[in-house]
């Protein structure tokens, strides 16, 4: 408490390093196991697959740190995409120009926000509880989207999609450099601005920040917004890699992206979290399912360990495992 | 009488809803209110309701399931597995395996959640990942069509052929989900382990104070939905007369919409029996009326996530709150 944070520690911070350690640990264990873990290859197809978990998993985090959950993400990225794949389509002829592309974009951008504004919305001003009010929405839109779409798939975009989803720049994926720029964004959003301050607040006590003068409504629906507005990112990004729309697309991944962020050290009430251990513990599951999968073993098999891994950092978390370290160090 | 509309607010509000909602299904088409329909729309939702009888008493002690469905699931394979090494089995055995199993793998959430004092919906998406990556690594996917004859057998405990000539028949399923409910009944409402339930859900602190054992209740709360996800993953084996380990993957969350329709508070401390099957009926006799009038079904969940906003969005507001606002605004 004493000691005066410097500006490097609160940016990576002291929850980082045991998850620094063990992200270095696991990819040593892996580089051994299997010798082309560690080649170009590998690490770049990592670098494409990571940042679509990575855009859902920062959508749930902002929900998460204001005490709730945004179970809604997946088909709000869904619907976003399909907002795009439609504007696209209208403007007709296989190869619509890029004007088509950025109207699809800011279509789809908005549908998310709105979708995660109403959720916002209903949180704030009914007070209902969070987990219902997304569910809610999760059963709406993806009933929205199977109407809209009758369970089947829209594909067929522009070449230049393709760069999204697949291209590099100087090597480097550009899904990646993408999530990136964003992730920055976000932490820079949660940190430096009222809005993020406002977001921690009413995460830790909602009453408290209220009497303290804090637009806790706004926030809310703010905060929603946002998360809807990562939503429609990845909903574009599944776009360009699948080069298709589907309702469904990326629907294992809800419950992983909580995996994410509690594994990053958010605390489930919120209130408190950051993003840089967040995208650390992407890390460390990207490396995880990678790595098991050059090892040979299956992608299920990854899901498990994920589930394990999160069950096994919740038990080094706890308060028995502090006392028993805290009386080992005394003895 | 009087008191009852005061306790059960949700419960009465949601029944007006559900029986306008019948009327007039009965009053728009022939084939509502018939004897098959009726009896179909049982057969179909008896598995639904013996997971939200379950996650009802988990619930009420201030808990959150995700990994019920998941959990049904492992005990299908696991459990006939078992029969098989027993040379066959009959109900008895069977009913009494897959309720060991269920309590199994609910009481590993609650020891998890107990001792290392973590949330319960963290808990239950890890186990969730673990259980289903495990399963689908250890059977790679594979279903068994193969069982034993009982299992199989089509076993109705009503049947009555129509003037038309056409059946209406309720299955086993219906029998136990009957007996289900009933249980959880008598233990929520005339037992005091349920008494303490509620007091437990509704502020833990105060309940422990007062002398209840906070593991008890847990291991109660999560081995009654445990023992609910056993019995409900042995009788969709006895309706659909197969094992396939990802059939019931994705279907906790509408279950859990439903419940908490029905009046159980996330949270704790709150919901009664018939709050839930209300709640679990209203999204069936939606579907069913949907279906008979002729509404594509591509738009069922929509309706349904929908009416689920409309009802959560009206159920919290105090109307007469909002009209008094006006009131003073306009002096």
């Amino acid at each position: 408490m004493s000691k005066q944070p410097s500006k490097r520690t609160s940016v990576f911070g002291s929850d980082t390093s045991g998850l620094l350690v063990l992200l270095v640990v696991i990819a040593g264990a892996f580089s051994l196991a299997a010798p082309q873990f560690l080649t170009v290859p590998s690490l770049s197809s990592m670098g494409y697959q990571l940042p679509l978990l990575g855009f859902l998993t920062l959508a749930m985090l902002g929900p998460v740190l204001s005490g709730g959950l945004n179970l809604a993400i997946i088909y709000t990225a869904n619907i976003s995409g399909l907002t795009l794949a439609w504007v696209l389509l209208q403007f007709g002829g296989p190869d619509p120009g890029i004007e088509a592309f950025i109207i699809g974009v800011i279509a789809a951008i908005a549908v998310g926000m709105l979708a995660g504004a109403a959720i916002g919305a209903i949180v704030a001003y009914v007070g209902a509880h969070p987990i219902l009010v997304s569910l809610a929405m999760m059963v709406f839109l993806r009933g929205l989207g199977e109407f809209l779409t009758r369970g089947g798939d829209i594909s067929g975009f522009p070449d230049y999609m393709r760069v999204i989803g697949h291209g590099s720049v100087m090597g480097i994926p550009v899904p990646f450099i993408l999530f990136l720029l964003v992730a920055v964004g976000w932490h820079i959003l949660l940190k430096r601005t009222r809005h993020g301050f406002s977001v921690y607040m009413t995460g830790s006590n909602i009453q408290a920040a209220e009497y303290a003068g804090l637009h806790t409504k706004r926030t809310l629906v703010l905060i929603y917004a946002f998360s809807g507005l990562l939503c429609a990112i990845a909903g574009i990004l599944m776009a360009a890699r699948f080069n298709s729309v589907r309702v469904g697309h990326g629907e294992a991944l809800l419950l992983i992206t909580v995996l994410a962020c509690f594994l990053g050290g958010v605390d489930p009430f919120g209130g408190h979290g950051r993003v840089v251990p967040v995208v650390i513990s992407l890390f460390i599951l990207q490396i995880l399912s990678s790595g098991l999968n050059l090892v040979g073993a299956n992608q299920h098999l990854a899901t498990a360990v994920w589930g394990l891994f999160l069950i096994a950092v919740m038990m080094l978390r706890s308060h028995h495992i502090k006392i028993l370290i805290s009386y080992l160090r005394k003895e | 009488m009087h008191s009852f509309l005061r306790d059960n607010k949700i419960e009465v509000r949601m029944a007006v809803v559900l029986l306008a909602i019948c009327l007039a299904l009965s009053l728009l088409t022939d084939s509502f209110f018939t004897l098959v329909n009726l009896t179909s729309l049982l057969n179909n939702n008896a598995i639904n309701l013996i997971w939200a009888v379950g996650l009802l008493v988990v619930l009420i002690a201030g808990g959150i399931d995700i990994s019920f469905a998941v959990a049904s699931s492992v005990v299908q394979y696991v459990g006939v597995q078992i029969l098989f090494s027993l040379d066959g089995g009959n109900w008895v055995l069977g009913l009494t395996i897959c309720a060991i199993i269920g309590i199994g793998l609910g009481l590993i959430n609650m020891i998890l959640i107990h001792t290392f004092r973590v949330v319960t919906i963290v808990i239950t998406i890890a186990t969730y990942n673990a259980f289903f990556g495990l399963l689908m690594f250890f059977t790679r996917g594979r279903s068994i069509y193969d069982l034993p004859d009982w299992l199989t057998d089509r076993i109705f405990i009503f049947e009555h052929e129509l003037a038309d000539g056409s059946w209406a028949e309720l299955n086993l399923s219906v029998g136990v989900m009957i007996v289900c409910v009933i249980a959880t009944w008598i233990l929520i409402r005339r037992t005091n382990l349920g008494r303490q339930l509620y007091a437990f859900g509704d502020n833990p602190e105060g309940a422990r104070r007062a002398g209840v054992n906070v593991a008890a209740m847990q291991a109660l709360a999560f081995g009654w939905m445990g023992m609910m996800a056993g019995i409900a993953g042995l009788m969709q084996v006895n309706i659909v007369q197969e094992v396939v380990p990802n059939a019931l993957f994705g279907r906790e969350l509408d279950v859990l919409a439903a419940v908490v329709l029905g009046g159980a508070r996330l949270g704790g401390g709150k919901g009664s029996i018939l709050g839930c099957v209300i709640g679990v009926m209203f999204v069936a006799v939606t579907q069913n009326g949907l279906n008979l009038l002729g509404v594509s079904p591509f738009a069922f969940q929509m309706i349904i996530g929908a009416a689920i906003l409309v009802a959560i969005s009206t159920s919290n507001l105090n109307f007469s709150d909002l009209f008094k606002f006006r009131r003073e605004a306009a002096k």
